[in-house]
């Protein structure tokens, strides 16, 4: 038994609907008691889906258990089937059926119904929603692909995007344009997007782009065994990745061709003087293994920030980060408990968060800025706008991304130089951010250092701040005051120093002074 | 003072026959009331005992993690809790009191049992007689069950209520309780209401802290507040307190008629009670015609959801003008509703329980001209070109009493004025959704 607050991933069966909801012609029928169909509001609330997941739900109750959940499991799937038509059916149990141990596979195949019926074995207590989605995406390709002759043409399959996926549904359309730019077609878009007519004539491609190792390998591997197709390893977040991307995909279509890069705007901007105040930058970087290791790299290489930690929730991928993090000489935070990730953000106090939509709840409590890169996403991460993350444009929106939440540069500079103005301060936050500008507090009514409540640095002896030097820490601007105080205390720490005066601040300035 | 309210029909609905189809059911489980019956009683925790599914749900239906650290969390059941390599009692004990430990200020812990723990028998009644041994006096430990095999949205504050009857002190003196979490501010407004008819004992339950929870005995008289709190009306009727029969407090007639009924119980003197609510029910009458014009002559269609949807159905009828087709409902208590049915004009179907796909054919065969349902629902009807109003919003806006009746209106009435603001911007054929 584990106690959660949050949660970075659903059960399975969620990870089984996003592939079925993502599809076209696919049914699923889940062995659930009711109240399970909250999953719905995921795709037509947060995706803001305009039709019902393809999903029929058993919903049965108490009084059913006595009675007969086999039979309820059959009618269900009976009706979905006359209801919808659909080309294949996918079933299986939710955590409550898993209990009951009704075999919907088994029952399933029974029916005699005229169409392919794929069992999912989903375990509700030991795996979660990638893996979920990972294993039912499989199965699907399984039960369904064949090989075949290849197209004429050569050209790839896209796996992995699914519903409510980060930005599956623009970066797909970036990785077509950006292939067919290439000279290779796009012959299936898998999950997302695919019929199960779609995914029989998966084997025709030469060879397949994984997009979401997390929710797409597994297929992937299978298809290179048994499709002879062999799979791209780099993921096409930022500017090199996506030249790496190019290349690889050339080197597996065995064609050559020159990527025209004229679109692809983030070098110049990350070159040009503006952004000189991003140098540095302390960032931590949460989320799924792919984003977080495609962004380390983007943040590091291509924006000049500094990666001051990194972690994953999904333990599936926990290696490869863990060797990312040694590389970067850092320690990953490999973790699903949200308390955890809360704690070593505050214990970092970096400038900026790069994670989920549980690391902007974390942000907007420690007073951190956060740009989210990875699902778990909420619905303002469905933008109205062509917002992928992948390919050049994706490189473009990430730009844009990493610097929004940040105050800007020559803002930066003017808040320092003004910082006691009484309507040009810190506390009014980033001016592009709208709000309104509260007028600034006198410093006797100033809340206490509004930095993290819990002390960031441990020490054996109480550290306290002289008034004026707490006075002489709020001057400092928000958003690198978290720093300061986390260094000072650190410095006076290390020196035995019990009170912190203005002098202890400007001297650990000094000393970490970059 | 001359009475606005239309008269009761001539034929209610308390004795028509109850559409009761079987099928899947499109609702929440009531594990979902911890959403708002955490932020009312201040000082309590909810701890499910259950799976990632009941984890997830809890944050899905909360919509966004507003709260940073909530007073609710999941104690997920893993493999080993199930296989009987870890004895799941031991494990609860551990993560009770490793929370109780980093939350001093919770002085109620409630259980609460989902459909896995059900499943596998999990007593959570016994967990709770131990705990509360363990961590007495400063924590009380109680027991409810959440979960979707026995329990519909809304059923969870039912079942969480009820759970708390048993172990109120005992009392001899005539009190009124108000039975039915509110919001604060709607829950002071109901005070004031029934201080000026002088009636200055009032008790509510739940109350906001565990100090201030109610005393009950032969001579309380409870009034609910809401329509789905039928196990607890039972559990306070065996302790021998008595239910004030009245139609629910939404919109002005309904909030006349509980309050008259409280009047009478109490033997508040007729002029008193009309000098009282004379100015709040013009009030009242004036927000809901502002707010109602929108409304009148429209039909509508209930999915069932939250178990309000008899008393709003009545309060859409009569007093916005609506028309009802069909009254859904997850469960319908006869005795509870029966006042508000009563009143509610013979017409519209009333049905109990659902098959979600044969509902949406009616649904979709009506064209009515607002549809409440769930969230689930919601985008796909839109999308169909039907107006909706999403059912969850109902239990998350302030919307009993005089003061919010006509905000109350507004949350129907603002999806049909939103979609007549919005011009030129009819769908292609082809979707432009994902």
């Amino acid at each position: 038994m584990k106690l959660s607050v949050w949660t970075y991933e659903g059960p399975p069966h969620v990870g089984a609907m996003r592939v079925a909801t993502g599809m076209t012609g696919l049914h699923y029928v889940l062995h659930a008691p009711q109240g399970d169909t909250y999953a719905d509001l995921l795709f037509t609330m947060i995706e803001r889906r305009d039709h019902r997941p393809p999903v029929t739900y058993t919903t049965f109750q108490a009084r059913d258990l006595g009675a007969d959940t086999a039979d309820l499991f059959k009618q269900a799937c009976r009706d979905a089937y006359d209801r919808f038509r659909p080309q294949a059916v996918i079933v299986g149990a939710s955590c409550t059926a898993e209990l009951i141990q009704d075999d919907p596979g088994g029952l399933a195949e029974t029916m005699g119904l005229p169409v392919p019926v794929i069992p999912l074995e989903l375990p509700s207590y030991q795996r979660k929603e990638n893996f979920g989605a990972d294993e039912t995406f499989f199965q699907i390709v399984r039960h369904l692909a064949k090989p075949m002759d290849r197209t004429p043409k050569v050209s790839a399959n896209l796996l992995g995007p699914t519903a409510l996926g980060f930005r599956h549904r623009d970066d797909i359309v970036e990785i077509t344009r950006l292939l067919e730019e290439l000279g290779i077609a796009v012959n299936v878009i898998a999950p997302m997007t695919a019929s199960p007519a779609d995914i029989a004539r998966i084997g025709a491609a030469h060879f397949n782009v994984l997009m979401y190792p997390e929710t797409g390998e597994a297929a992937a591997r299978w298809c290179e065994k048994h499709l002879g197709q062999p799979y791209t390893k780099t993921v096409p977040i930022g500017v090199g990745a996506t030249r790496d991307f190019v290349d690889e995909a050339l080197s597996l279509a065995g064609v050559d061709a020159l990527v025209d890069e004229s679109r692809l705007r983030l070098p110049w901007w990350s070159q040009s003087v503006d952004s000189t105040y991003l140098t540095g930058k302390r960032v931590f970087l949460f989320g799924d293994a792919t984003h977080v290791s495609a962004m380390a790299r983007v943040a590091e290489a291509e924006m000049g920030f500094e990666v001051v930690g990194l972690g994953c929730y999904n333990r599936e991928f926990a290696r490869p980060i863990r060797a990312l993090a040694r590389e970067m000489g850092l320690t990953a935070l490999i973790t699903d408990d949200y308390l955890e990730v809360e704690a070593a953000i505050a214990d970092l106090q970096p400038e900026m968060i790069l994670g989920t939509q549980m690391e902007r709840h974390i942000g907007k409590r420690l007073g951190i800025p956060c740009a989210v890169i990875s699902a778990p996403v909420h619905v303002q991460d469905f933008p109205a706008r062509y917002s992928p993350v992948m390919g050049f444009e994706g490189a473009n929106v990430l730009f844009d991304t990493l610097v929004h939440p940040l105050v800007m540069g020559l803002e930066e500079h003017l808040l320092t130089m003004f910082r006691e103005d009484f309507e040009f301060h810190d506390g009014a936050g980033a001016s592009h951010h709208g709000g309104t500008a509260v007028p600034r507090l006198e410093e006797a009514e100033a809340p206490a250092a509004a930095t993290a409540e819990r002390p960031p640095v441990e020490s054996t002896f109480e550290i306290v701040w002289r008034p004026d030097a707490e006075r002489e820490l709020r001057k400092i601007p928000f958003f690198v005051r978290g720093k300061a105080k986390r260094n000072t205390e650190k410095f006076a720490a290390e020196r035995g120093v019990a009170e912190i005066s203005i002098d202890t601040l400007y001297e650990a300035k000094a000393h970490y002074a970059r | 003072m001359t009475d606005h309210t239309p008269l009761p029909p001539a034929r209610g609905c308390r004795d028509v026959p109850v559409l009761k189809q079987r099928g899947q059911r499109e609702v929440f489980c009531g594990l979902t009331g911890i959403i708002w019956l955490h932020r009312k009683m201040q000082d309590a925790f909810f701890l499910v005992v259950g799976s990632r599914t009941c984890a997830h749900l809890l944050q899905s239906a909360a919509g966004v993690m507003i709260f940073a650290e909530p007073r609710f969390g999941t104690a997920i059941l893993e493999e080993k809790d199930l296989a009987g390599m870890a004895d799941a009692h031991d494990e609860l004990d551990r993560e009770v009191a490793r929370l109780l430990s980093r939350r001093p200020d919770i002085r109620q812990l409630f259980l609460v049992g989902s459909c896995p723990s059900e499943v596998i028998k999990l007593d959570l009644a016994r967990a709770a007689e131990r705990l509360t041994r363990v961590h007495a006096p400063h924590v009380r430990v109680l027991n409810y069950t959440g979960s979707g095999i026995e329990t519909t949205f809304t059923q969870g504050e039912d079942a969480c209520l009820a759970s708390m009857v048993p172990e109120l002190p005992e009392t001899e003196a005539r009190e009124l309780l108000l039975v039915g979490a509110l919001p604060d501010v709607v829950e002071d407004q109901a005070l004031a209401l029934l201080s000026g008819l002088g009636l200055d004992r009032v008790r509510c339950l739940p109350a906001r802290r565990r100090d201030e929870m109610p005393a009950v005995g032969p001579n309380t008289i409870f009034a609910l507040v809401q329509p789905f709190l039928g196990e607890t009306h039972a559990a306070l009727e065996r302790r021998g307190a008595r239910h004030i029969a009245a139609p629910f407090p939404f919109g002005e007639e309904g909030t006349t008629a509980w309050l008259a009924a409280v009047a009478e119980a109490f033997g508040v003197p007729p002029e008193r009670f009309n000098e009282v609510t004379a100015a709040p029910r013009a009030r009242a009458r004036k927000a809901i015609a502002a707010q109602s014009k929108e409304l009148r002559g429209k039909r509508i269609f209930f999915f069932p959801d939250s178990q309000l949807e008899v008393p709003l159905a009545r309060f859409l009828t009569r007093e916005c003008g609506m028309e009802a087709l069909e009254v859904g409902t997850p469960y319908l208590h006869r005795t509870i509703c029966g006042p508000d049915l009563d009143l509610l004009a013979e017409g519209p179907v009333i049905s109990e329980g659902q098959d979600v796909d044969l509902q949406l054919d009616r649904c979709r065969a009506a064209r009515p001209d607002l549809t409440v349902c769930g969230l689930g629902l919601a985008n796909p009807l839109e999308a169909e070109g039907l107006r909706t109003k999403w059912a969850i919003e109902l239990v998350f806006t302030p919307v009993h009493f005089y003061e919010q009746a006509g905000d109350l209106a507004g949350l129907f009435s603002r999806p049909l004025r939103r979609r007549a603001r919005l011009t030129g911007l009819e769908r292609l054929p082809e979707s432009a959704a994902p």
